[in-house]
């Protein structure tokens, strides 16, 4: 089953690029997940690995994922190693000056699992979805937060420059 | 010799028998089931006094009780002997993870629509090593808070990390149960457990067993081991720390209402199947459910899991701890927690 989500934010790239590579700021804005921790000594990029789970249903579900394509400002994707089969994309397309489209790509399931695993992926699709949705909407709010605050910082040092 | 004849000659009554029941079962302390075994020399007293001008179909009767307690004894040596030979060598490689894993989605399926299941606390598993998981059982033969834990367990820590459930005989060797085995449901036994917990998995026991398992519908907030000490020997042999897991809502997937031990003791249930008791409830589809042997279909009731802290016995009690105080200690701590679980339920069932 694959999940699309995408939302536009106002922003550049670069800033949203930064937030969503920070795993420190996954659990602030990715809805539904209750742990993401780094395994090894790599923080971020290609070949990065993070043991994650996300709450569907009844039951916390994940594994260790590993960061599998690392563009930078535009593509970052992972694919499971243990767990749930997963793979997920973040697309960063810049839309035009402080405007950026951020898209999340979600595929699971569970081969060999037939029918009822079919099934359960059905199931689960409209509570991942919402996820995913408010992951989004968290992002840009998050984001676009960050970006008033450094635009009102750098106002404040132009002023604090133009007194002194 | 006539029937009669076979029940004189032995010269006991009903009444007698069940006497005897429960003057063994009192002698062993078990307090639940002495009131049923005193219940039933009760009415059996009654049968054969009240009237007394009857003597004769009374003891027609008590031949009758005589013969079927025999017959059930009788068949239940042949099922034990059919239940022992079925009984799985321990062989842990028989989890099966790729198998597991397939499953999950069905397992999800059931605990998320039909359970409605909550499991909270998992965190408190250690992340790796040995560990002893104690829980509370509830749900008859079909006991749907290990099916929760069970899918919980695993798509928290993965399929990868090994763990192992005892069960009783009869649910092992029953048949169209061999997929147990797979999930790495072993026989009760000493010997499972060691070579379980020596692996390094991660073991889940139900001490109470049969016995609680079948407690009535309204102990279902209760912690009911009866007694049953062994977890704490095994957790200290095998120095390692212990987890208790507390449910709620599976003794509500069916009206339960007796244990039925003295049923148990007077057909040898108790003697040759390892079973102290045959339960009596009401369930689907059956109406009035005896034994609980080809199961039941449950009712939706909602289950709720909470595991709680971790417990260092020798860290909290000392380089040899009491038994006996660690056992009022850990079934203390547990009862606390499901009460805590059974004061949050509004209504049976619903949850």
């Amino acid at each position: 089953m694959r999940l699309n989500q995408s939302i536009a934010i106002a922003a550049p790239p670069k800033l949203i690029w930064e937030y969503v590579t920070d795993p420190a700021n996954v659990l602030h804005y990715m809805s539904g997940v209750t742990r993401w921790e780094v395994v090894g000594e790599q923080r971020t990029g290609l070949g990065a690995r993070y043991r994650m789970l996300i709450k569907v249903g009844s039951a916390e579900v994940g594994g260790l994922i590993e960061v599998v394509e690392f563009t930078k400002e535009r593509d970052m994707a992972w694919s499971s190693v243990t767990g749930v089969d997963q793979r997920g994309r973040w697309r960063v397309r810049e839309l035009g000056p402080d405007r950026t489209r951020v898209e999340l790509r979600f595929a699971y399931g569970v081969a060999g699992s037939g029918l009822v695993g079919y099934v359960s992926e059905l199931v689960a699709a409209p509570g991942l979805g919402t996820h995913m949705r408010r992951s989004l909407q968290q992002l840009k709010r998050q984001v676009e937060n960050q970006r008033l605050r450094e635009v009102a910082e750098r106002r404040r040092a132009e002023r604090e420059g133009a007194t002194a | 010799m006539s029937d009669r004849g076979r029940g004189e000659h032995e010269g006991r009554t009903a009444g007698e028998v069940a006497e005897e029941q429960a003057r063994s079962r009192n002698g062993s302390s078990n307090g639940a089931g002495g009131h049923l075994a005193e219940d039933a020399v009760a009415d059996a007293k009654t049968q054969a006094r009240v009237d007394p001008e009857n003597v004769e179909r009374s003891s027609g009767l008590a031949t009758a009780v005589k013969q079927l307690a025999g017959a059930g004894a009788a068949l239940g040596y042949a099922v034990g002997e059919q239940v022992r030979n079925r009984i799985p060598k321990a062989d842990l490689d028989e989890r099966d993870p790729d198998y597991i894993r397939e499953q999950l989605p069905g397992l999800w399926m059931l605990a998320s629509f039909y359970f409605r299941a909550e499991v909270r606390g998992l965190e408190n598993i250690p992340a790796e090593g040995p560990v002893l998981l104690v829980g509370n059982h509830s749900g008859g033969n079909l006991t749907p808070d290990t099916s929760v834990f069970t899918l919980a367990f695993n798509t928290y820590f993965g399929v990868e990390r090994r763990f192992y459930q005892l069960a009783h005989n009869l649910v092992l060797s029953m048949p169209g149960l061999g997929f147990l085995r797979k999930y790495g449901t072993v026989a009760a036994s000493p010997e499972n457990a060691n070579k379980a917990l020596d692996s390094g998995a991660a073991l889940l026991v139900y001490p109470g067993g049969d016995y609680e398992v079948h407690r009535p519908s309204w102990e279902s907030g209760k912690v009911d081991f009866g007694g049953r000490k062994g977890f704490i020997r095994l957790a200290l042999d095998k120095d390692v720390p212990l987890v208790p897991v507390v449910s709620i809502g599976g003794q509500e997937t069916a009206l339960f209402l007796s244990r039925g031990g003295w049923l148990a003791k007077l057909s040898g249930a108790d003697k040759y199947l390892r079973l102290k008791v045959i339960p009596i409830s009401i369930a689907l589809p059956w109406g009035l459910n005896v034994g609980d042997l080809l199961g039941h279909i449950p009712l939706p009731a909602k289950i709720t899991i909470e595991v709680l802290a971790p417990i260092d016995l020798r860290e909290q009690f000392g380089p040899e701890p009491d038994i006996d105080e660690v056992y009022e200690h850990v079934t203390g701590v547990m009862q606390d927690a499901l009460s805590g679980l059974a004061a949050e339920r509004r209504f049976p069932v619903i949850g």
